[in-house]
This record gives structure tokens, sequence and C-alpha cells, in this order.
């Protein structure tokens, strides 16, 4: 799937934001490059800069953000733009009609006032140039292609009349609405329950498919990333410190983190041993150590290991791994 | 093993008419449970939204006062007991909550959250509390110096850890755990459960854990009830329940869950449709709108839970389906 031009490629990324104890460094150098229709997932706990990196992506990381490196995007029409610096008039003609979002908590995008076929209407006049008829035409069949029962009825609705699973589903028809090429989606399963969790990720899946659009999603969940990711980054306190493609890095991962994020996973399918979490604390984003931030906590860590920054390593085609022992880790 | 906590058709409404809404319909949280924990024994409660399975938590502690029903702890009916009356045995029954940011007093300190319970109940003086909050704060994980520090220092997962010290320190024999990781990360989270199981050995503890979580259940439960709607579909020994799922719904649970990577998994069962509201439940069995064996005699009466195989009950009329 990487064999065709890039959609979009992150470029030695960096985000901080200033706070009264200094600069917190959100995330730090980050690289990847996502190809167009490919899933990427960023994985990682609290504090692991896997949403400040999507949020940045989706130019919505707040005005205090300080941020630097390059996203290149390559436009619709040809030609790359910086994500990054981009401003004005031409990050509106990027935003709902290429880059669109799903958020965690569907009652944050969805305005409680007004009828959800109304506000799919609205943004598709705003970024189709739909007609009035036209555009709550297209209102409802999005909220049909969302897989949402009686759409005609649904679409005279307000948020509150809906469940969480339908209201994720809303969301998703709105971010459909401009046609993106890319769907940057922040844990939108987390808050639903398991059965719904897995309607939600069957149709992202489904619509990826079916529309070719590439994927940014960002989970803590490896078990859901797993089925739906092609590429995965796994970040630990603002660092990539393991990528490469999905089935490969959990298969056989070559990063400690990774190898201890995964044994933190219960095993409801067998009888491995129950975990036992991971020892420690990630260090703090303000004054982050120089050397391998995972030392702390690794099972592998030696003196090599605090003496100077880790780079990213080569590890096999297309994997990385930000370990000087990445060979042992199994 | 003897029961220590045994409930008997337990039934929880809320809601329902009133002045101002006469025509409301009460939610019935809890429509019909029998539970029963041994001594030392871990249940696990697991349901969705509106399974009602925190609701049951509350009631096997009183915490809330069952509509019908009863409750029964150690042998004394409690489904009635007023504040006082209960107070002797609330030493003895403790709980741990999902938000440990919501569960611990801003103004007290760690370590007075801690030794609060065992004065309160007159197990210890201060002097004696103070060396018994030090061991406690060890056994849980965290260095004594946490003692002085308000709970706003400490981290989601310190603060479980708070939240287990305190309860354990009046020496309960029975702890609900509700959701106690689901608010953390998955690294502290693990630890958290890993903790619990050690605490439950070594003290002989009977946990009822509250999860939607079935990974989590799995790593720390001797027996599983699986809830939807305020009713049990399936109840069995962990390893049986897990291996070889007989209800529909359990299926599909286990199905949807995410599986460890690299774990084989056969056909994914994806449920259609949404969980019923529980004013409004269907007829006849709560899951058939969802089940995709539902056959139209389900929709006519409420199955009853029925001995499918050794210590394993079942809701379900599909005999083809729960029985081996």
């Amino acid at each position: 799937m990487n064999a065709s031009a890039p959609l979009l490629r992150a470029e030695a990324l960096s985000i901080s934001f200033p706070t009264g104890a200094g600069l917190l460094h959100a995330v730090e150098d980050v690289s990847f490059t996502l190809a167009p229709g490919e899933t990427l997932a960023l994985v990682g706990e609290s504090g692991s800069g896997k949403s400040a990196t999507a949020m940045t992506v989706a130019r919505l990381h707040g005005p205090e953000a300080r941020v630097s490196g390059r996203l290149d995007w390559t436009a619709r029409e040809g030609g790359t733009v910086d994500l990054a610096t981009l401003r004005g008039e031409a990050l509106r003609r990027i935003r709902g009609r290429e880059i669109a979002v799903v958020f965690q908590d569907p009652g944050s995008a969805l305005d409680p006032v007004f009828r959800i076929g109304d506000q799919i209407a609205e943004t598709l006049r705003h970024l189709r140039g739909a007609g009035r008829r036209e555009a709550a035409e297209g209102a409802v069949a999005l909220l049909d292609r969302v897989g949402i029962p009686d759409p005609r009825r649904r679409a005279g609705e307000y948020p509150h009349q809906l469940s969480g699973g339908m209201r994720q589903r809303a969301v998703i028809a709105l971010a459909l609405a401009g046609q993106p090429r890319l769907l940057v989606a922040d844990e939108p399963t987390t808050a639903l329950d398991v059965t719904i969790q897995a309607q939600i990720v069957e149709l992202l899946r489904d619509l990826q498919l079916r529309e070719g659009m590439a994927m940014i999603f960002v989970s803590h969940d490896l078990g859901l990333v797993a089925g739906l990711a092609h590429r995965l980054c796994v970040l630990y306190a603002g660092q990539v410190v393991e990528e490469g493609p999905a089935a490969d890095v959990l298969a056989a991962p070559r990063h400690p983190y990774t190898r201890a994020l995964l044994d933190c996973v219960p095993d409801i399918d067998g009888d491995a041993v129950p975990p036992r979490g991971i020892p420690g604390r990630m260090p703090s984003p303000i004054a982050p150590p120089a050397h391998c931030r995972f030392a702390d906590r690794c099972m592998l860590a030696e003196a090599a290991c605090r003496e100077a920054p880790v780079p990213l390593i080569a590890v096999a085609p297309g994997r990385a791994s930000r370990c000087l022992r990445w060979a042992e880790v199994g | 093993m003897s029961a220590l906590v045994e409930a008997h058709g337990l039934e929880m409404e809320f809601g329902g008419p009133s002045l101002l809404a006469p025509r409301r319909r009460p939610v019935r949280a809890v429509a019909g449970v029998d539970v029963t924990i041994a001594r030392g024994e871990a249940l696990g409660l697991v349901g969705e939204s509106g399974s009602g399975k925190s609701t049951i938590g509350r009631l096997l502690l009183r915490l809330l006062r069952p509509t019908m029903g009863s409750v029964r702890f150690d042998g004394h009916d409690i489904t009635a007991l007023d504040r006082g009356a209960m107070r002797p045995l609330r030493r003895r029954m403790q709980m741990v909550f999902q938000d440990p940011f919501g569960s611990l007093n801003p103004r007290m300190t760690v370590g007075a959250a801690v030794a609060d319970g065992m004065l309160l109940h007159g197990l210890a003086t201060r002097e004696e509390a103070r060396g018994r909050v030090a061991a406690l704060l060890a056994r849980v994980g965290l260095p004594p110096e946490m003692a002085a520090r308000p709970p706003r220092a400490l981290s989601g997962g310190q603060r479980q850890r708070v939240a287990i010290a305190r309860a354990l320190a009046v020496e309960p024999e029975f702890l609900v755990a509700d959701e106690p990781v689901s608010a953390l990360d998955v690294s502290v989270g693990a630890a958290i459960l890993a903790l619990l199981r050690d605490l439950r050995a070594e003290r002989g503890l009977a946990l009822l854990f509250v999860s939607h979580d079935l990974g989590a259940v799995r790593a720390l439960c001797d027996r599983v009830a699986v809830l939807y709607l305020g009713r049990v579909m399936e109840e069995a020994p962990a390893e049986a329940l897990f291996r070889d799922p007989r209800h529909p719904y359990t299926r599909a649970l286990l199905s949807a869950s995410p599986a460890r990577p690299g774990r084989a998994r056969g056909p994914r069962i994806v449920l259609t449709g949404e969980i019923p509201s529980p004013a409004d439940p269907p007829s006849g069995c709560v899951f058939r709108t969802r089940c995709p064996h539902a056959l139209p005699a389900c929709a006519e009466d409420v199955p009853a839970l029925r001995e499918v195989g050794p210590g394993r009950r079942a809701a379900c009329i599909r005999n083809d389906l729960v029985l081996p």
C-alpha cells in the first residue's frame, strides 16, 4: 500500500505547550508517511502524544501550541502544502473537504439545538455548495450510509434523542459530508459499549474500503487496532518508540515498551499469565530525560541506554525501533 | 464453601410516576436476580450500559434498598436494616469505585483517608493507626511519604491504590470493586488488577468485580454472571464461560471484545441494533431483539435461568445452543 505517493508525510513534527512550570513537550520529532487509503494507528497511553499528533494533523491543536517540523499534504488538485503552517483560505479548503475528524465524545461534535439532518445538510451546503433540497436529501443518504436505520425519521431528531452509538454514526456521517481523503479518528469507540464498539469499527473498516479514505486512528487499545490498522506507530512520552506494519509489530514487537503494553492486555481467549502492569511512571513531559525515556521502567535497560539519546533504528524493511537492544525483545 | 452474600429475587426500580410526571414509567434496572458469593470467592458481573451490574453491587452493600427481594450477609437478613443496624456490618463490606478522582476527600491527606475507617470503627488508636497506615500503603505499593500528601498530588493509579488501602484498612470480608480500572491506562490498570488478585488470595476476601471488560474479569474472577437489561443471561465458572460460552449474548459479547493481538478467533459476531431502554424492555427474552438465533417463541415468556451444565446456568430456550 505504501508504494503509491504518500498522502501525508510528517517530518520531524514537534509540538509543545507553554505551562506555568515550563514548556511541556507533548510530541518530539515524530515522522511518518500515510498512503492514500491507508490506516495508520497511533497507539500509546495518556501523555504519549498520540492525540496531540492527530489533532495537529487536523489543525485542531489550539492556538497556544508551538508546532515545528513539516506536515506535507498532497492536495486533491495536486501540489503539496504544509499543514503545519497553513492559514486562512488555504486551511479552509482542506478542512472538512480533505481532512475530517471524529472524536471520542460524539456529543461534542453535534449541536444539541439543531436536528441531526439539518446539521449534516448545512455542512453539505457549506462544503459542497449543495442546494437546500439536494442537501436535505444528501443528509438522509449519508445517515443511511453510516447504517442508521430509518434515516429519514432520524434526520428530524435532535442529538439527545439518539443513543451513544447512533450519535457516533451521525458524527461519522457529518465527517463524510465533505468527502474527505483522510479521516482522523481520536478514540472514536472508547466511550461506547463493547457490542456497539464492534459495530462502529465494522462501519469504519467498511467505509474505508468503499470510499478509499485514509485514516489516522488514535487508540490506547492494541486489540482494537489489530483488526483495523495497516501501519502502527507506538508512542511513549512524546516519541515514536516503534513503527511498522501493524501485523508485524503486534506479532513480534521490537521495543520493550510495545512488548510490555501487549502483555498488559488481559487474555480473553486463553490462559496467558494474568498481566502485572508496567512498574513506574512515564517521565515528566516538562523535563524528559535526554536518554531513552523508557529506561527507568525497562527490563532490558543497561548503562548505554542512559548515556545518550536513542535514535529510531531500522530493524527490518519498513520497521523501526528506538531501542538499542531491539534484537533481544521477544 | 458457605455463602457470605446471598441475594434472592432482587429487583430495583428507579423513577416511576410522580406528581409532576404521572405517566412516567419506572426504569427496572434489576429485574429478578439471584446472587450468591461464597467466602473468598470472586464473582464477576459483566454487562453493558443498562445491564444493572453497578446497581446490583450497590444493592448487595445495601447502599440501595431493593424494591423487591432479599439480601443476606453472613446469615443476617440486611434487606430492611436501617443505618444504625447496618453500622456494625458496614465495616465488613467495602467498596472501590471507578473514579479514583471522585472517591477521595480532597481535604484529607492520604494517611488520614486510610486511617479514617479504622478510627471510625474503633479498630485502632491514633497511634496504632499511623503504623497500620504505613503498612497498608506499603502493601498496595505506595511509599510511606505518600501518607502526608493530598490526593490531588497523586496519579490515577496511585489514587486507586489509596482507595484499595482505605477499603482494606477495616479488614472487610467482602469487597465490591465497580469498574476499578476502566478510568486508568492499560499498564496502570493491569497493575491494579494484579494487586486485587494478590490481596484476594492473601486475605481470603470475597469479591464482587463489576466490569464491562471481559479480559479483566477472566484475570480476576472464579465465577461470572453475564447481565443484559437487568437480568442474568448466563452464569458459569469463569474458565468454562470463556472457553465455551453458551448463551447467544455471551458469545456475541466475547466475540465483540478485542482479542489480544495474535490470538485466533472464529468468525466475528457483530450484533445488529441498539441496547433497548431499560424503561421499555422487550417482552419475553430481553435479548431477543438483537439475538441472531431468536425464534417467535422468544417473545412470549421470560426464559428461566436453568441448569445447562455443572455449576452453570443460562436463560435461553434454545436447547441446541445452550445444552452441551
